[in-house]
């Protein structure tokens, strides 16, 4: 797929939580966005920062296109991250996408189907999600977060479809880790999952476990997001391969997890 | 019209601009932000004997102005090299050169007699200076007699331009670019990076699983045009300055410093598109400055 580099419009920059932004953008001259997929990222430009110096990943959360907008959801996690939380309606983002792979498409319209996302990884779950809708597919949602007001974007997501939830402390949904969550019980034939690395180690487990298929997206550190750098590598059946251009987005049996 | 063509031993670039090793992977990985065709060339990755996985993750810190890397030369080696990537860029109308290293003398000299033959290789630049790897690298590149050592033996096993890319990492640079020129070298190149470190404060952990890396990015740019001034007042031959350059103005200066030609590094990851950005600026501040020929700028400021 063709990369760009775009000056993006932000249309709206709406705080979700105090950790949490949603940053919708457009082109600034309405022409229409790239051609991207669910499960890929975006580079983007922090400027304003005194402290950062490199481009910062940020899933792609949706793309709708009919208003032709890009939403970033963003955690505050750095001087990068807050400088991108303080953009203004029509402030200019400089964006370079789409990057990465994507999701690869189940096998079987019935398949029954699980996108799990714990924290800000939620983010790539809801385009892919209403995009696996858009195909003919059923995608059911597992979100995992600390408290009741951790959980982000459930009203997207309910509009896609049924929304399992598990918070630590519970206040939504079952108390617990999403692995103890009874949905993960049902007849289940895939799994995409996305969240901090301790949760996907453990869905990957249970997957593997019980024999279902598992994809899982993978937020290493990384510098160039083009293959170039060689930073972000994740150590895999084939040795170390770049996160930003072979995944971000791996089958956990190509991981040596 | 501003003549920008400079020599690099027998090599005629169209224009100062190459790209650093390690940070342009094969020049594919751009093709889709800059014409390869417009660059004086680009320089592949740290190509080795043999493949090479390279250090574990995390390999890289960001710093204030810069950033740390520990990749340790990862790559498929000098054979994956010739009979996979050779054949998909050769035909590109700029000038490849690769980037050769190695842990002994024979793997330096085992890489250089296979890539002699490929006519689209007109130069290797030979990495005399990788701090991430435990043997060789640096090494060589520290010591007056390492650095003569690699470069006779690279000079018989290549016939063609010799760049060889010095280590800041020591105390007085001139005197290794005086001996890499008594072997023969036909240029210098540098700086490579500087070795730094970062921790982790809260986990109280290096950031790096090397603990100690290279820096790159405009933190180090003043001690590179320094090198590079030092440089270039005592080799004769040609020198290529590296070390944060982010735009136009920033290569000027390592022209005016003594660089004949210069490399874009990091800033490749930032702006993907930066080198074109760089060609466009030499080109106008000629045209400014009134200067038809930017080899009349090289050394500008000890004229």
């Amino acid at each position: 797929m063709k990369k760009y580099i775009l000056d993006l419009k932000v249309v709206e920059n709406r705080r979700v939580h105090e950790l949490y932004t949603l940053l919708k953008l457009t082109t600034h001259d309405g022409s229409a966005l790239p051609e991207m997929l669910p499960g890929q990222f975006v580079q983007v430009a922090v400027d304003g920062s005194k402290t950062t110096f490199l481009r910062r990943p940020i899933s792609i959360n949706n793309v709708d296109r009919l208003s032709n907008q890009l939403w970033l959801l963003i955690r505050n996690a750095g001087d990068g991250t807050r400088a991108l939380m303080a953009l203004k309606e029509d402030d200019i983002l400089n964006v370079m996408l789409p990057l990465g792979n994507a999701f690869s498409i189940p096998q079987n319209a019935n398949d029954s189907i699980l996108l799990v996302g714990g924290g800000v990884g939620v983010a790539p779950m809801l385009y892919w999600g209403a995009q696996l809708k858009e195909k003919g597919f059923a995608p059911q949602f597992l979100i995992g977060a600390r408290s009741a007001k951790d959980v982000l974007q459930l009203d997207e997501f309910e509009k896609i479809g049924k929304v399992a939830v598990s918070t630590e402390d519970g206040t939504m949904g079952e108390k617990g880790l999403v692995t103890t969550n009874s949905i993960l019980s049902t007849s289940i034939d895939k799994i995409y999952c996305c969240g901090p690395a301790p949760m996907m180690k453990a869905i990957a487990k249970v997957a593997k476990e019980r024999e279902i298929e598992c994809e899982v997206s993978l937020e290493n550190m990384m510098a160039c997001g083009l293959g170039a750098c060689l930073c972000c590598v994740e150590n895999t059946v084939k040795g170390n391969v770049c996160v930003c251009t072979e995944g971000p987005v791996f089958n956990i049996n190509e991981l040596t997890w | 019209m501003v003549n920008l063509g400079v020599n690099i031993g027998s090599l005629r670039l169209k224009n100062p601009v190459l790209t650093a090793s390690g940070t342009f992977g094969y020049g594919e990985e751009f093709a889709d932000f800059i014409d390869l065709n417009r660059l004086g060339g680009f320089i592949i990755k740290g190509t080795t004997i043999n493949h090479r996985e390279g250090n574990p993750y995390p390999r890289m810190a960001e710093t204030p102005s810069g950033m740390l890397n520990a990749v340790g030369l990862q790559n498929k080696g000098v054979d994956y090299f010739i009979e996979n990537i050779y054949p998909r860029i050769k035909d590109v109308d700029s000038h490849v050169i690769v980037n050769v290293s190695g842990a002994t003398i024979d793997d330096y000299v085992a890489v250089c007699e296979k890539l002699a033959p490929l006519d689209k290789i007109n130069a290797i630049e030979v990495n005399i200076s990788c701090p991430n790897v435990k043997q060789g690298g640096m090494a060589f590149g520290t010591t007056c007699e390492g650095a003569a050592q690699v470069t006779k033996a690279v000079r018989n096993a290549f016939p063609k331009t010799v760049i060889i890319k010095l280590s800041p990492n020591v105390t007085d640079i001139t005197e290794i670019a005086r001996a890499v020129e008594a072997e023969g070298a036909d240029s210098v190149s540098l700086i490579n990076t500087l070795l730094g470190m970062a921790i982790d404060v809260e986990r109280q952990r290096p950031y790096l699983s090397t603990i100690t890396g290279g820096l790159s990015g405009p933190a180090v740019r003043p001690v590179a045009v320094r090198m590079v001034w030092q440089v270039a007042k005592a080799v004769q031959i040609p020198v290529v300055g590296l070390g944060g350059i982010m735009n136009g103005r920033d290569a000027i200066e390592f022209i005016l410093a003594g660089a004949r030609a210069i490399q874009v590094g990091t800033a490749n990851f930032v702006d993907p598109s930066v080198t074109m950005k760089i060609i466009d600026y030499m080109e106008d501040y000629c045209q400014r400055h009134g200067v038809s020929d930017i080899n009349d700028l090289v050394g500008m400021i000890n004229q």
